[in-house]
């Protein structure tokens, strides 16, 4: 039984020129514990896929369920199973790490004290505690960051979204966080259903990859059975293999790294 | 309904913090109708005006419903920042309450602006404001309904809206005509008939005669009755608005 199963899933924007298919219907199932790698080119629909199973975003057509509660009819079920990280973030700049942790505790409905705990050990966790007291804007890209997925795993989420978590990050943060994205996977069983640019970073974390071009799934595999299909052989780069698939490059929107 | 109070408590803690850390916040918004109070008030002193009571008692309703209109009508601006920043996104998709993310925002708005209405009767009171006190609570109560349904309204149109840019304009061409024909500044009662018969098809009109009425003591009157159900309506129909766009909002 998957944790997450989409099909048919789209989403069409109504626009001055005419509706535009940004998802023309997502087929794809994540099973419990995996670490799936959602890549595509840019506009390929990668982000809003990711915003209509977080329910942020309604469907035109199509259905998935989340953690065995439907996107339509249960948003929010799906909302409590599941965690998301923006690529923005998402927290205020004047605020302390302390009083955004306790707050988003707070907002997925645990008690003053219970809250007040929870800061305390994912702090500790995510090694966050010297900064308790720090507004969160003047934390480096990578303690930003940290703070971000802390945010996501307040409520102990079955499923774990992370939009282009290390976009803009330096090397040794972004190795950081994909030590953590294993270990929170290790530790707590949690599903991550992360989207990349970085086809390193697809290759390093996930277990399987779910590459998606214009809207619909283009393949979907192992980074190994992937290589082997379609660049050739079990040793071809994953970007040789990646232009194989969708007969472009991946052309990261941002090759400088981003204030974040 | 128990968690939508304890969610409304957070988000409006939340943000009553927010307000609390901008000294300048809590201020700003009662600059302009001070300047008014300060700089226009005394020029209708001896004014015949055609209304009970005093000019002060004509004026400072207006100056009232002035810091309500113009404070709530631009509480959009904030939300735009935080949609930047992906705050209103990441409180949408915890388990919180759709209607507590707008009714905590809009019950911060409505308790800063009656707190800057309270500091607005206190400086009229010192240029010559004589008003019976349940009169001038009635006002504040208007104060708190007006921003309740002209903050919905316009954290409405921020959810739909990506810049300051284009939001902006969009509340200066409905704030500006709201304030010239509810009569505001001078009672509708001296516009020629044409004008104040337009004037009737406008809201805001019905709370500034309401707020006028209780701050010469005629609480029982039909302009009270009035005013009251108008402003209720907007609200209850702001607050719907408000909340779907929470519910959905895109961009």
């Amino acid at each position: 039984m998957p944790v997450l199963s989409a099909s048919g899933l789209a989403r069409t924007f109504p626009t001055r020129r005419g509706p535009v298919e940004a998802v023309r219907g997502i087929d794809l199932t994540v099973e419990r514990g995996e670490i799936l790698g959602f890549l595509g080119p840019n506009g390929a629909g990668k982000t809003t896929t990711l915003r209509m199973l977080t329910t942020l975003l309604a469907p035109t057509g199509g259905t998935a369920t989340v953690a065995g509660c439907d996107l339509a009819r249960d948003p929010a079920g799906v909302r409590r199973a599941s965690g998301y990280v923006a690529q923005s973030g998402g927290v205020d700049p004047n605020v302390s790490v302390r009083e955004e942790l306790v707050t988003q505790a707070r907002l997925y409905r645990l008690g003053k004290a219970e809250a007040r705990d929870r800061a305390e050990e994912l702090a500790a966790d995510l090694g966050l505690t010297d900064l308790l007291e720090r507004k969160t804007a003047t934390l480096s890209g990578g303690q930003r960051r940290r703070l971000d997925v802390a945010m996501g795993l307040t409520h102990r989420p079955e499923v774990l979204f992370l939009d282009e978590p290390t976009t803009g990050l330096d090397p040794g943060s972004r190795a950081d966080l994909w030590d953590l994205v294993r270990r929170i996977r290790a530790e707590h069983g949690t599903t991550v259903f992360l989207t990349t640019h970085y086809l390193d970073e697809a290759d390093a974390l996930a277990d399987r990859l779910v590459i998606i071009d214009k809207g619909v799934v283009a393949a979907d595999g192992t980074p190994e059975a992937l290589k082997r299909a379609h660049g050739g052989s079990p040793d071809a780069s994953l970007q040789d293999t990646f232009l194989a698939i969708t007969g472009r490059g991946i052309t990261p929107r941002d090759t400088t790294p981003l204030a974040v | 309904m128990s968690s939508l109070l304890s969610d409304t408590a957070l988000v409006f803690g939340r943000y009553a913090r927010q307000t609390l850390r901008s000294k300048l916040q809590m201020l700003f918004g009662v600059l302009m109708p001070l300047l008014y109070l300060l700089f226009f008030g005394p020029l209708l002193t001896g004014l015949p005006l055609p209304s009970a009571g005093s000019s002060w008692q004509v004026l400072v309703p207006g100056l009232l419903l002035q810091l309500g209109l113009f404070g709530a009508a631009f509480c959009g601006f904030g939300i735009i920042v935080e949609k930047q920043f992906g705050v209103v996104e990441r409180m949408r998709v915890t388990a919180v309450s759709r209607s507590a993310l707008l009714l905590g925002r809009v019950l911060r708005d409505a308790a800063l602006f009656v707190f800057q209405a309270v500091l607005l009767v206190l400086a009229a009171l010192v240029m010559g404001l004589r008003a019976p006190l349940p009169g001038i609570l009635i006002g504040f109560a208007f104060v708190a309904v007006l921003t309740v349904a002209l903050a919905s309204l316009s954290y409405a149109l921020a959810l739909r809206v990506n810049s300051p840019q284009e939001f902006g304009p969009v509340i200066n061409s409905v704030t500006m005509p709201s304030m010239l024909l509810s009569g505001l500044m001078l009672p509708m009662t001296l516009a020629p008939a044409w004008l104040n018969v337009l004037s009737h098809a406008m809201p805001f009109r019905y709370l500034v005669d309401a707020v006028r009425a209780a701050f010469v003591g005629d609480y029982a009157s039909s302009a009270v009755l009035y005013g009251a159900v108008v402003a209720l309506a907007l609200a209850a129909v702001s607050l719907a608005l408000g909340t779907r766009a929470f519910r959905r909002a895109a961009a």
